[in-house]
């Protein structure tokens, strides 16, 4: 049985497989019935606009149906069961179970008491593969994977968007530029982990003294709950805000993604901008998703 | 008068007939050391225990002896964490009858609570917490949380 838990767990070739599976299946048209008979429960016990729906749209983009679990509220957790015995009840009704919990760790825990693959949809502060996998898939969309300068800027050590990316980007042959405020920095045990995979890996004070100099720039959002008061936020959040001034002298090939939400990170001004990917990156969810229910269903 | 004369520095435990020797615990850890072997007091075992004995190696070591059990070498691997230098005797009829060094196992299960009070494992969910080793770190097998140091304090 394949689940997909965390986005460590992937080699080189399944990564690619998978990417190569999304392109082909966005290139051929989303309509396809290739799951025509399965059902998914989509377990969501924290809230999750984006990740909810992309999957639910490309489950009935595949033909399959889907169950869904909205709240703790509104399931049996509220009653004291565990995830445990949810897991086991609900994998003996579908045919694979798509699971967002705020512990860490509750899809591999998931995966232990499942009888169907299970897809790790976000585990707290921990894994989110689907997330990673669609922010490579826009990557290669607009350039190799292959000898590119990654900038990483924003909260980097809470923020597991770009934890996740990081370490996936260590599979290929990339240089990663961190820019994180002080007390933000992506955490040490992570920074080692990187280089011993090989990665090249920069740190930066300021977005200016390398924004010319990269291919990729990945933005995530500064939480103002991580400051003292909210003028300390004020001065860092615009210290790092995106302008279109800001990108006068940057690469031409040069691509913004975002996880999104956006709080004010990047200035609508930017959007029309042909660097702006990140509303493409969000599309790319659809196709990525597909492939992964493709891939640990059939 | 005829006085028997003690052993030079005293004789702090003495010898036992059948069972194990934990020798060079580091200085302090015998009872953190008892406790992951899961003998306490409401176990049969008798027990001796040395703490902070001088020792050439080290400055100071722990020594614990339990009388008629044998320790298996995966029971003894568990102590590795803590006490990586320790030694373990088997005793049969007062003489050393095996010797074997720890060994840090690759994975430990159960007996080390995760520091992060956001994994599954801390929670009333019925899965036991398990860790990799990678050179005296560990690392949850969960939620990826590392602990690098004061391993003692996690475990459970």
């Amino acid at each position: 049985m394949h689940h997909i838990i965390s986005i460590k767990e992937l080699e080189t070739e399944e990564i690619n497989a998978l990417l190569n599976k999304a392109e082909k299946i966005s290139k051929e048209g989303f309509v396809r019935r290739t799951l025509e008979d399965k059902l998914v429960a989509l377990l969501f016990f924290e809230p999750s606009t984006r990740t909810r729906m992309s999957f639910s749209a490309a489950l009935s983009r595949l033909g399959g149906d889907v169950i869904t679990v909205d709240s703790v509220e509104g399931s049996s957790i509220s009653k004291g069961e565990t995830l445990a015995d949810t897991i086991r009840v609900v994998s003996s009704y579908v045919d694979a179970i798509v699971l967002r919990h705020p512990k860490e760790g509750a899809a591999r825990l998931a995966s232990n008491f499942s009888t169907v693959p299970v897809i790790n949809a976000g585990d707290g502060a921990g894994q989110h593969p689907s997330q990673t996998l669609l922010d490579l898939y826009t990557i290669r969309e607009n350039m190799p994977l292959d000898n590119i300068d990654v900038g990483l800027l924003g909260d980097l050590r809470y923020g597991r968007t770009s934890h996740s990316l990081s370490y996936a980007l260590s599979n290929y042959n990339v240089r990663i530029h961190t820019i994180a405020p002080k007390g933000l920095e992506m955490p040490a045990a992570l920074n080692e982990e990187l280089i011993e995979r090989g990665i090249e890996l920069v740190h930066h004070d300021n977005l200016q003294d390398v924004i010319n100099e990269l291919d990729v720039l990945y933005v995530t959002r500064i939480q103002r709950e991580r400051f003292p008061d909210s003028a300390s936020y004020a001065r860092v959040a615009y210290s790092y805000r995106i302008t279109p001034e800001i990108l006068n002298n940057v690469r031409e090939n040069l691509i913004l993604m975002h996880p999104l939400p956006r709080a004010g990170e990047i200035d609508p001004a930017v959007d029309s901008l042909p660097y702006a990917k990140y509303f493409r990156q969000a599309e790319n969810g659809v196709p990525v998703r597909m492939a992964m229910l493709e891939e640990v269903i059939l | 008068m005829n006085v028997k004369k003690e052993p030079e520095g005293g004789l702090l435990i003495s010898p036992i007939r059948d069972g194990t020797v934990i020798d060079h615990i580091t200085g302090g850890e015998a009872l953190v050391v008892l406790r992951i072997l899961g003998i306490t007091g409401t176990t049969d075992e008798s027990l001796s225990v040395a703490t902070n004995v001088e020792s050439r190696i080290s400055g100071s070591k722990d020594i614990v002896k339990i009388s008629n059990r044998e320790l298996s070498k995966e029971e003894v691997d568990r102590i590795a964490l803590l006490a990586p230098e320790a030694t373990i005797n088997i005793i049969r009829d007062y003489r050393v009858f095996e010797k074997m060094k720890v060994e840090i196992p690759k994975s430990v299960t159960g007996f080390v609570r995760c520091p992060n009070p956001g994994c599954i494992t801390n929670s009333n969910e019925p899965v036991e917490s398990s860790f990799e080793t990678k050179r005296g770190k560990l690392q949850c097998i969960y939620c990826d949380a590392i602990i690098s140091e004061n391993i003692a304090e996690y475990i459970i």
